[in-house]
């Protein structure tokens, strides 16, 4: 089996167990991918290779005597906000540029427990702030599909790695986007879960009522096996859902006739390019052909949903934030005057532009004297965006709608505004604010770049929405396009 | 009654209450970060552009709506029995300090 790296990660994780390649084979193909593609893209910020390569030659040894688990010798790839003991983890930031986390996210051991391999740590944005990983300290992540452009973010180093046929799956975290929109942008499968379904535990913190880890994988069906193993309770994690997890991957092949498709009127407006809109409304007829009924509805107070975003989730994030003082880990100012002068030179030195705007907005947000106006305001509209998601689910069975209004934007297009740079996320930030799941699948090409494909189900339709997912893969191919260079 | 045009256009709307020098370095002392001079400027343009641009909430009716505090309603905060689950960590921990001395954490002199 040559080009083992065009395979999905369902393939490999099949093949291996059929002896058809070594793990040892396959980790030694994507760390040399990996290696060739760093100057060009720059997707990660540390490499694990000799650990994956032992990680290889055990899960082999599992392989031959026949104890091999979902995942055993499948290579992935961590989002760098999930800590790895013994690797270090800097969330894309100065402040955690050495740190090294005593202990693994759930979300890395219950991966590692189901025989996955690690094989390094990807670029991001600056603890998940940005939209574009151009605000990551370890410098911006290209697209595959064009070196000029951005690869969209939070999850850039992932969704670029998945792309480039680096790693077969990524986790990502998704706080207003930050997974469907890079895998638009990147022409892969980005999925984010129900709030609650995936442990936060060990996953660093940017706004916690939002915050959601998934997966980046080339299929649905890859994201099934993987969210499969991923998901579940977890007693560390305080909104940690206890419900059963189903069985994902065996739920894929649901027929979806009969599916009853709403699709947001609110979002084919004046920001949704021409292109993008095209290949939206012909992935609509797709499904309509396997048997889905598709009607118009709306949410009314959706089109609210970025200035909610932007007043809740700083205001969470300048809370997270407070722990980096310079005291017991992260980044310390050089000859401190005194305990306040420690405070301020560290912050101001270990967070960048974008995160410091962030913390600020939010301070702000919650000050004496504007709590009401802004904070508790916002919360409210969140209550009336997630009663219009609610009563839409009343009528039909998921959302439908393109992830994102433009195709990948040149790097340094939006840096000087962050307005411009926040409405990336305006179609993708609803399902977070009512803690929805969500996915966005490769679904066309619109300027000769990638477009993406969004489905919202009612809360834990994972298995509805991975399907839906599914069935429109069996009946396309965008998902299997790779972009020139990286075949 | 809303459209996503109308968020657009706050793009090009001139931000009404922009924010003073001295009230950014108040957010700035609240939120314990120190800011380069050349900085200030530039945070009191992009925050004041952002308040103007979450201003757009103001017009929604929310009289007499719940605010939402967590995105699966219903959903309480869990209990645990009050047991010990941690042990002492403190040598693995302070790998990560940037100055320790005898398994504590150093700052400067806090009291005079």
């Amino acid at each position: 089996m040559s080009a083992l790296h065009s395979h999905t990660l369902t393939q490999l994780a099949d093949g291996l167990r059929r002896k058809r390649f070594s793990s040892v084979e396959l980790v030694g193909e994507f760390l040399a991918r990996i290696e060739k593609s760093q100057p060009r893209l720059n997707a990660f910020i540390s490499v694990a290779a000799p650990a994956a390569l032992e990680a290889a030659r055990a899960a082999d040894r599992a392989l031959a005597s026949g104890a091999a688990a979902a995942l055993t010798g499948v290579p992935i790839v961590h989002k760098d906000i999930f800590c790895t003991a013994g690797v270090r983890t800097t969330c894309g930031s100065r402040m955690l540029e050495n740190f090294v986390a005593p202990y693994d996210a759930t979300v890395v051991a219950k991966l590692k427990g189901a025989g996955a391999i690690t094989l390094g740590k990807t670029n991001m944005d600056e603890f998940a702030m940005g939209s574009s990983n151009e605000n990551s300290y370890f410098g911006p992540v290209r697209n595959p599909w064009n070196p000029q452009l951005v690869p969209g973010g939070s999850s850039g180093g992932s969704a670029a790695a998945v792309a480039a046929r680096l790693a077969p799956g990524a986790t990502g975290t998704d706080t207003g986007g930050s997974i469907r929109q890079p895998a638009a942008l990147c022409g892969i499968t980005g999925m984010k879960p129900t709030y609650g379904r995936v442990s936060r535990y060990g996953m660093i913190a940017f706004a916690s009522s939002l915050d959601q880890g998934g997966t980046l994988t080339a299929t649905a069906a890859d994201a099934a096996l993987m969210l499969r193993e991923m998901a579940g309770f977890d007693p560390r994690d305080s909104t940690s859902v206890d419900t059963p997890v189903p069985d994902y991957v065996a739920a894929l092949e649901e027929p979806i006739a009969g599916l009853r498709i709403g699709v947001l009127g609110e979002f084919f407006d004046k920001g949704l390019d021409a292109d993008n809109e095209r290949c939206v409304r012909e992935a609509l007829k797709v499904l309509e052909g396997l048997g889905a009924k598709v009607r118009q509805v709306s949410l009314p107070n959706l089109p609210l949903s970025v200035p909610v975003y932007y007043v809740v989730a700083p205001a969470e994030c300048s809370s997270n934030l407070a722990r980096y003082d310079g005291v017991r880990f992260g980044h310390r100012c050089e000859n401190p005057r005194d305990l306040n002068d420690l405070y301020r030179r560290s912050r101001g030195e270990g967070f960048g532009a974008e995160v410091k705007r962030r913390i600020m907005t939010g301070t702000y947000v919650l000050s004496a004297g504007y709590y009401d106006a802004y904070y508790l305001k916002a919360q409210r509209v969140r209550s009336l965006i997630n009663a219009d998601f609610i009563r839409a689910f009343d009528s039909v069975d998921v959302l439908i709608g393109p992830t994102t209004p433009t195709p990948a934007f040149p790097i340094g297009a939006k840096t000087d505004d962050p307005i411009t740079m926040y409405l990336n996320d305006i179609y993708t930030i609803g399902a977070n604010l009512a803690g929805l799941p969500a996915i966005s699948v490769p679904c066309g090409f619109a300027h000769e770049l990638p477009v993406g494909l969004q489905i919202v189900g009612p809360h834990f339709s994972e298995a509805r929405v991975l399907g839906t997912a599914h069935a429109f893969q069996r009946a396309t191919d965008w998902h299997t396009r790779i972009p020139v260079g990286y075949a | 009654m809303y459209d996503f045009g109308l968020v657009f256009s706050v793009l090009h709307a001139i931000p009404t209450m922009a924010l003073t020098r001295e009230q950014i370095a108040s957010i700035a002392t609240l939120a314990r970060l120190d800011l380069t001079p050349s900085e200030i400027p530039v945070y009191q343009d992009s925050l004041s552009r952002i308040l103007e641009f979450i201003g757009a909430l103001e017009r929604a009716d929310t009289a007499d709506v719940t605010p939402m505090a967590h995105p699966l309603p219903g959903l309480t905060q869990r209990l645990r029995p009050d047991l010990v689950t941690e042990t002492d960590h403190h040598e693995l921990y302070q790998q990560n300090a940037p100055l320790t001395a005898a398994g504590l954490y150093l700052v400067p002199k806090v009291i005079e």
